[in-house]
């Protein structure tokens, strides 16, 4: 695979998930009964950094959940190498709560749809939002996100790579040709 | 200690013996997460939802049955279980014809318990299902090896360097060969005690050290594991007497103290109390039995889920 | 009857005789051997050029399973698989059913060897009545119908008294008793060689030391009566040295081997194939080296296949359930001069003697020799030639080598002057096709 454009830098980065944090506050009109929940893998640690932010500007702790969606998937018997299955967790109940799913690309929208399937075996929640780093078109199903980083028009052919300072050592956002 | 593996080769799990390291690793790991799911409240995905399992147990078992069953229902897999007993088995049907029809039902995987060794294999070279081996005859036991290895792991955070002491019924015990083929694969050291009569012949070819006194078994043991006597396969002259037994290679709690600190008791069960364990040591502290069962579904289901997957391609 | 099989290289240790030669027999029986002999008029040729022509081979030790077990095997298709392996003459063990135990079996054996069979046959009586262990059979009324040998092959004579009785009855008669040595308390419920391999299989063993207690015990029970013993399919270290003590003492023991044992290991059966299953089990590599040893040494005085058909359903179970035995009698050439001369341990003439030579000899029988005068058997054999043994002439096919291609190729074999078994090419100008069967059929007068 060879780069084809650098679409975020670390700054650029930073300051897109800045964003997310205040609208997802702004949209919901304060913090109150949020659970910020990452979908793993990079859904994690983009979670995790809005949690950080709305507790500098806030200054209140979010629940962070970790949503592992790999045993909803709808195509396990096809892929392989397999994912490795991780826990899920919430540090609090989700009934009643307004459910914030984090991802870091948007894609088919197979993934947010396995996520809801997952959630729905935690608990019932008031609503449930949906924020992506990127949102690279091509949905195969009815979904869209609340809060989107970055729209960027895709060809099936390339691939958007994330890569995080917690998962991969550095901030930045790729645009690859396969 | 993280897997590289990312899927098993085989479509089968026929024993411990054929896998690699990682492949046991990737078996582990995959468990963690699989024991967050019986923690929810609503403890079923729907991972093999559509997908047929049978369960074809042609000996006697509770745990082992009752462990499949259970993780087949929590991934949300159909299951069909039968047992040797009141089936076409007892009008003298081969094993090869009873599974042949059990295909015609086109199962995805079979899980099979039968007291000859080779004949999860026999399926397995046969028919398109996975099969996955629950115990044959004094070959192999690989889930449960996998169990217990997932439960030393999680209490010492690592099998290397391990010293892992198994106790018991070492000659008609598939376990113990299971357990040999994972400890040793996985760099722990292993000891057996046994009286001679009941230790098969040039076990110490697998790497591991054989002792007959169970102090000396016990000396330095971070694992105790304990098997169970299998009264239905003695006969005279493998030992005198019970009694006499116990005395020899019975765990008592006074005897569990030449053991290391921290040291944790085994048992694949079920177990003969006051045959090879005493009840003081089965209930006491360090006794992590009940563990072991509950650690089972867990592996189970991670084994069931990375053989349904797909099969590794080139990429 | 009358048949000259030309410029091959004939090997007859007999005669200590290997070199190109052409072969002459008339009315049945070798007339001539020499270069350059003219096939008389109306005499067929063979021609044997690039193979070695060597005296039939000799199988002391086949079961036929007739009468009473013909869905594994009968006289015809053992025979026509004993052909088709280059043997000429094969002893059919006692353990049929009925066992050959009383003269009528026996009689039924000869006849329908002559009726149907392709090559020579001699039967063993059984040493006890029902193979029980318990009396002695009617060994000289047997011996009086045709029995060469006496065995319970298949079982141990346990009783040590009766073993004594059966020596020392057949001694009286010329004839040897045939042991399979195995202590039958050691060997309970065993399916396979007690070692690394059964451990590691969690399989019931059989250890070395059951075979090598027996064995000790006919030795001893042969210097008690002066009979004649002869030790089947031995397999283990020690029971090689107890035959050969034996035999450095001057004792009247002779012993076999088998190919199976000679090639194969405990090893193996981690395939779990039922294939490997026969008794006395394949032992350790160790063990396997003292065959080769004693095969060396001249200790093994005979290799015998212990062709033991099962039929495919009886083998298609798992292996604690499967019977114990191997067909060998189309493989054993190739495989021995595979494992045997080709790996240098042995010469050609050496497997000769092994295979045909020191057998006749050993029970006594016509055969094993081209000597002029003697029986016209003969197996012409291509050594540079293959065999893919995809199916078999036995009616059952329970072989370790099924499915594998080995380096040799009988071309012919000839008993009593006809070709029973032509492995030679189809004569594609004629355009006539000529089924193996059909031939062996019209040769059979």
């Amino acid at each position: 695979m060879k780069m084809k454009k650098r679409l975020l830098d670390g700054a650029r980065l930073k300051r897109t998930i800045h964003r997310l944090s205040v609208e997802i506050v702004e949209r919901n009109k304060g913090t109150e009964n949020l659970v910020i929940t990452g979908i793993r893998s990079r859904g994690v640690p983009i979670a995790e950094r809005i949690v950080k932010h709305i507790k500098e500007t806030e200054g209140v702790d979010v629940p962070l959940g970790i949503l592992d969606i790999t045993l909803y998937r709808d195509d396990l018997t096809t892929v392989a190498p397999q994912p490795l299955v991780k826990p899920s967790h919430f540090p609090c109940s989700i009934d009643d709560k307004i459910v914030v799913l984090v991802d870091d690309v948007l894609y088919t929208g197979r993934t947010v749809r396995a996520a809801f399937d997952a959630l729905i075996d935690y608990g019932r929640p008031r609503a449930v939002q949906l924020a992506a780093l990127i949102d690279r078109g091509h949905r195969e199903l009815p979904i869209h996100a609340d809060y989107t980083g970055q729209m960027v028009p895709t060809d099936r052919t390339e691939v958007i790579k994330v890569k995080l300072q917690e998962t991969d050592g550095e901030d930045e956002v790729l645009l690859m040709e396969k | 200690m993280r897997s590289q593996a990312t899927a098993l080769r085989s479509k089968d799990l026929l024993g411990i013996e054929p896998l690699s390291p990682e492949e046991i690793s990737l078996i582990l790991d995959t468990a963690e997460g699989f024991r967050e799911v019986s923690e929810r409240p609503i403890k079923k995905v729907p991972t093999l939802r559509g997908q047929l399992v049978i369960n074809l147990f042609m000996e006697a078992s509770t745990r082992t049955r009752v462990s499949f069953e259970i993780a087949e229902k929590r991934l949300s897999a159909d299951t069909l279980s039968f047992s040797a007993s009141g089936s076409s088995v007892e009008k003298g049907e081969t094993l090869i014809d009873t599974a042949q029809n059990l295909m015609a039902m086109q199962p995805d995987m079979i899980v099979i318990r039968h007291r000859h060794p080779g004949s999860p294999k026999m399926l397995a070279d046969l028919l398109p299902a996975s099969i996955i081996n629950a115990g044959d005859g004094a070959h192999e036991h690989p889930t449960q090896a996998l169990l217990d290895a997932f439960t030393i792991r999680e209490k010492f955070g690592r099998l290397a360097g391990v010293n892992v002491s198994i106790i018991g019924d070492i000659a008609h015990s598939r376990v113990v060969r299971s357990n040999i083929h994972l400890l040793t694969k996985m760099k722990a050291n292993v000891t057996l005690a046994a009286p001679p009569t009941l230790m098969p012949a040039e076990i110490e070819k697998m790497g591991v050290r054989v002792v007959h006194s169970l102090d000396e078994a016990l000396e330095g043991a971070d694992v105790v594991m304990m098997l169970r006597i299998q009264l239905e396969r003695q006969s005279k002259t493998t030992f005198p007497s019970l009694r006499e037994y116990f005395n020899t290679f019975g765990l008592t709690p006074e005897r569990l103290r030449r053991a290391n600190d921290g040291a944790i008791v085994m048992h694949p069960g079920p177990m003969n109390r006051g045959v090879e364990i005493s009840s003081d040591v089965a209930d006491g502290p360090y006794s992590v039995i009940l563990e072991q069962v509950t650690n089972g579904v867990a592996v189970r289901m991670a084994v069931l889920y990375l053989l349904a997957g797909g099969h590794l391609q080139e990429s | 009857m009358n048949l000259l099989i030309s410029n091959g290289r004939v090997v007859d240790p007999s005669q200590n005789l290997d070199r190109a030669a052409d072969v002459l027999i008339e009315d049945g029986l070798v007339a001539k051997i020499g270069p350059g002999l003219k096939a008389p008029k109306g005499v067929a040729t063979i021609d044997a050029a690039g193979c070695i022509v060597i005296p039939g081979l000799v199988d002391l030790h086949t079961h036929l399973r007739e009468p009473g077990q013909e869905h594994k095997e009968t006289i015809r298709t053992g025979t026509e698989a004993a052909v088709a392996g280059g043997y000429t003459s094969v002893c059919a063990m006692a353990n049929t059913t009925p066992p050959n135990d009383e003269r009528p079996v026996t009689e039924m054996i000869v006849a329908e060897a002559q009726r149907n069979g392709v090559c020579r046959v001699y039967p063993i009586g059984a040493v006890s009545k029902g193979l029980a262990g318990l009396e002695l059979s009617e060994m000289a009324d047997l011996r009086g119908a045709g029995c060469v040998a006496f065995s319970d092959d298949g079982k141990p004579v346990t009783n040590s008294k009766l073993m004594r009785a059966a020596l020392e009855y057949a001694r009286m008669l010329g004839a040897p008793v045939i042991a399979h040595e195995e202590d039958a308390f050691l060997a309970e419920g065993a399916v396979m060689h007690e070692g690394y391999y059964s451990t590691l299989l969690g399989m019931k063993g059989a250890p070395a030391a059951g075979e090598e207690i027996l064995t000790s015990r006919d030795i001893h029970l042969v210097e008690l009566t002066g009979g004649r013993l002869h030790v089947a399919h031995l397999s283990t270290v020690g029971a090689i040295e107890a035959v050969r003590r034996a035999k450095s003492r001057g004792l009247a023991v002779t012993c076999e081997a088998t190919p199976h044992h000679i090639a194969l290991t405990d090893e193996a059966v981690q395939s779990f194939s039922t294939d490997l299953k026969m008794n006395p089990p394949l032992r350790s590599e160790a063990h396997r080296r003292a065959l080769l040893e004693a095969i060396k040494d001249g200790t093994i005085d005979v290799i015998a296949t212990d062709h033991a058909p099962h039929h495919p359903d009886e083998k298609r179970v798992e292996f604690d359930l499967a019977p114990f035995g191997v067909i060998g009698l189309e493989t054993a050439f190739a495989v021995c001069h595979e494992v045997l001369v080709k790996s240098k341990t042995i010469k050609l003439a050496q497997l000769v003697d092994l295979m045909s030579t020191r057998p006749a000899r050993t029970f006594n029988l016509p055969g094993g020799t081209l000597k002029p005068g003697s029986a016209g058997d003969v197996a012409v054999i291509d050594l540079d030639g293959a065999t893919e043994f995809a199916s078999f002439r036995s009616r059952s096919h329970n072989s370790p080598w099924r499915g594998r291609t080995l380096g040799t190729r009988v071309v012919a074999t000839v008993v009593g002057g006809v070709v029973r078994f032509d492995g030679r090419p189809s004569p594609a100008v004629e355009g006539k096709s000529r089924p193996q069967a059909a031939r062996a059929r019209g040769a059979r007068r």
